[in-house]
């Protein structure tokens, strides 16, 4: 992934006939499924929206180990406290490729990071929901994970190839991940009465803020158009909604539990379940850094950077040193 | 938030298997080659994906012109019979 000669924003083209021109050759490659790579020519608005999405993207990643990591501590058993740590190392690998990703664009990661803790960048609403018990490791794995691997399949397709290739590397792992999550659910729900309850009260809290992850309705999006005419985005939030409630409906039923939902039904004509409207006040309400957990997610990742920055620093004056060291050798 | 200088970006190659080449995968920022295998080891090969790794600082990739793709290419367009089918050679003949 080549960063160079991408530094600079890229200059605004003299002619608008050219840009028209340039834009339809483009538009053409994107038609013809080629991948648009890092350093090839591109509209700034693809460039944009790709930084906003790919950066977006990273951070939830990053957040996303803190509603987790909450519980490694306190895992159950030896096993469940292993994989946990291999999950959370996971999340963090995941932002890694996603930074990277970006970075192809021409942004710093010390740039996006920046924009993560001042609070001006945009992560995914679902991590500033607490995890006060250890079903919720269960739900967040099976169903957190699991609307993550219905967005993210199809963004292994996206046109822009360093995103794309980042997002298979992802799928891969992100099975595992909502697999150990249905293991947790599946054992709870085979337990005492209490360990069912506790599995039944995790699925009513994390149900509706899962459909909510696929982001506003097709009518109120303000970025699905475009984004799908350049195969950023393959398919619509509702579409993929309903996707994750057609597959998800089944498995909570398997595992005994009910649906905090009274309007959800199978409509039997279409195959498809139908289900209540999705509160999104709440939605909007964690999205603008009112969700029961915003102040606590930020604030953890701004102390997480400033306790490392000795630690960045000394690795940067040993490297500095061995540099010398060698010039002075050579 | 300004730190003194950012750590390098260095591009990652990971040879899968004995036998295959080294292929790209990302990129890491570390403080020197030997912290950016070790970053490489732990971010892209969790799960066994490599035998060996080849880390290369970013700056130093010299990589041709996608604008100039087609100049830059073009001596080969024109030369079907470098390839083996371009010989019509007769049905009777055999192994060939």
């Amino acid at each position: 992934m080549y960063t160079q000669g991408l530094l600079t924003p890229s200059p605004k083209s003299p002619a608008a006939v050219e840009d028209a021109e340039l834009l339809a050759r483009f538009q053409a490659r994107i038609d013809r499924e080629e991948k648009i790579e890092p350093k090839d020519w591109m509209p700034d608005q693809y460039r944009q929206t790709l930084v906003r999405q790919i950066s977006q993207h990273a951070h939830s990643e990053i957040v996303g180990m803190l509603p987790e990591g909450n519980w490694i501590g306190r895992a159950p058993t030896l096993l469940r406290k292993s994989i946990l740590i291999a999950k959370v190392q996971d999340e963090g690998g995941h932002g890694a490729y996603l930074y990277s990703a970006a970075e192809t664009l021409g942004v710093s990661r010390a740039e996006l990071i920046d924009q993560l803790l001042s609070g001006r960048a945009k992560y995914s609403s679902i991590f500033n929901y607490p995890t006060p018990t250890w079903a919720d490791i269960g739900a967040i794995g099976w169903l957190v994970d699991g609307a993550a691997i219905m967005n993210q399949i199809p963004l292994c397709r996206c046109s822009y190839g360093p995103y794309a290739r980042a997002m298979v590397r992802v799928c891969k792992e992100e099975s595992f991940h909502q697999r150990q999550g249905y293991d947790i659910m599946l054992q709870l729900a085979r337990g005492t009465p209490a360990q069912r309850q506790m599995a039944q009260d995790a699925f009513n809290r994390w149900w509706w803020p899962s459909l909510m992850m696929f982001g506003p309705s097709d009518g109120a999006s303000q970025h699905t158009a475009l984004s799908v005419r350049w195969k950023i985005k393959r398919f619509t939030n509702d579409e993929l909604r309903q996707k994750f409630v057609d597959f998800t409906v089944p498995q909570a039923h398997f595992l005994g539990l009910t649906v905090p939902d009274p309007l959800l039904h199978l409509d039997e004509s279409t195959g498809h379940y139908r289900f209540g409207d999705i509160d999104w006040s709440e939605f909007q309400a964690v999205l603008a850094g009112n969700g029961p957990c915003n102040r606590e997610r930020l604030a953890a990742r701004r102390a997480a950077h400033e306790d490392g920055r000795w630690v960045r620093e000394a690795a940067l004056a040993y490297a500095d040193k061995l540099t010398s060291r060698t010039r002075s050798v050579a | 938030m300004s730190e003194r200088k950012d750590w390098e970006l260095y591009e990652i190659f990971v040879r899968a298997r004995g036998g295959l080449d080294h292929k790209h995968v990302g990129s890491v920022h570390a403080a020197g080659a030997e912290m950016a295998l070790e970053h490489a080891r732990d971010l892209y090969t969790r799960r066994l994906e490599g035998v060996s790794i080849w880390v290369v600082r970013s700056a130093d990739i010299v990589a041709s012109d996608p604008t100039d793709s087609d100049p830059f290419f073009e001596p080969a367009r024109d030369k079907i019979y470098r390839h083996p089918t371009f010989y019509n050679i007769p049905d009777e003949v055999e192994t060939l």
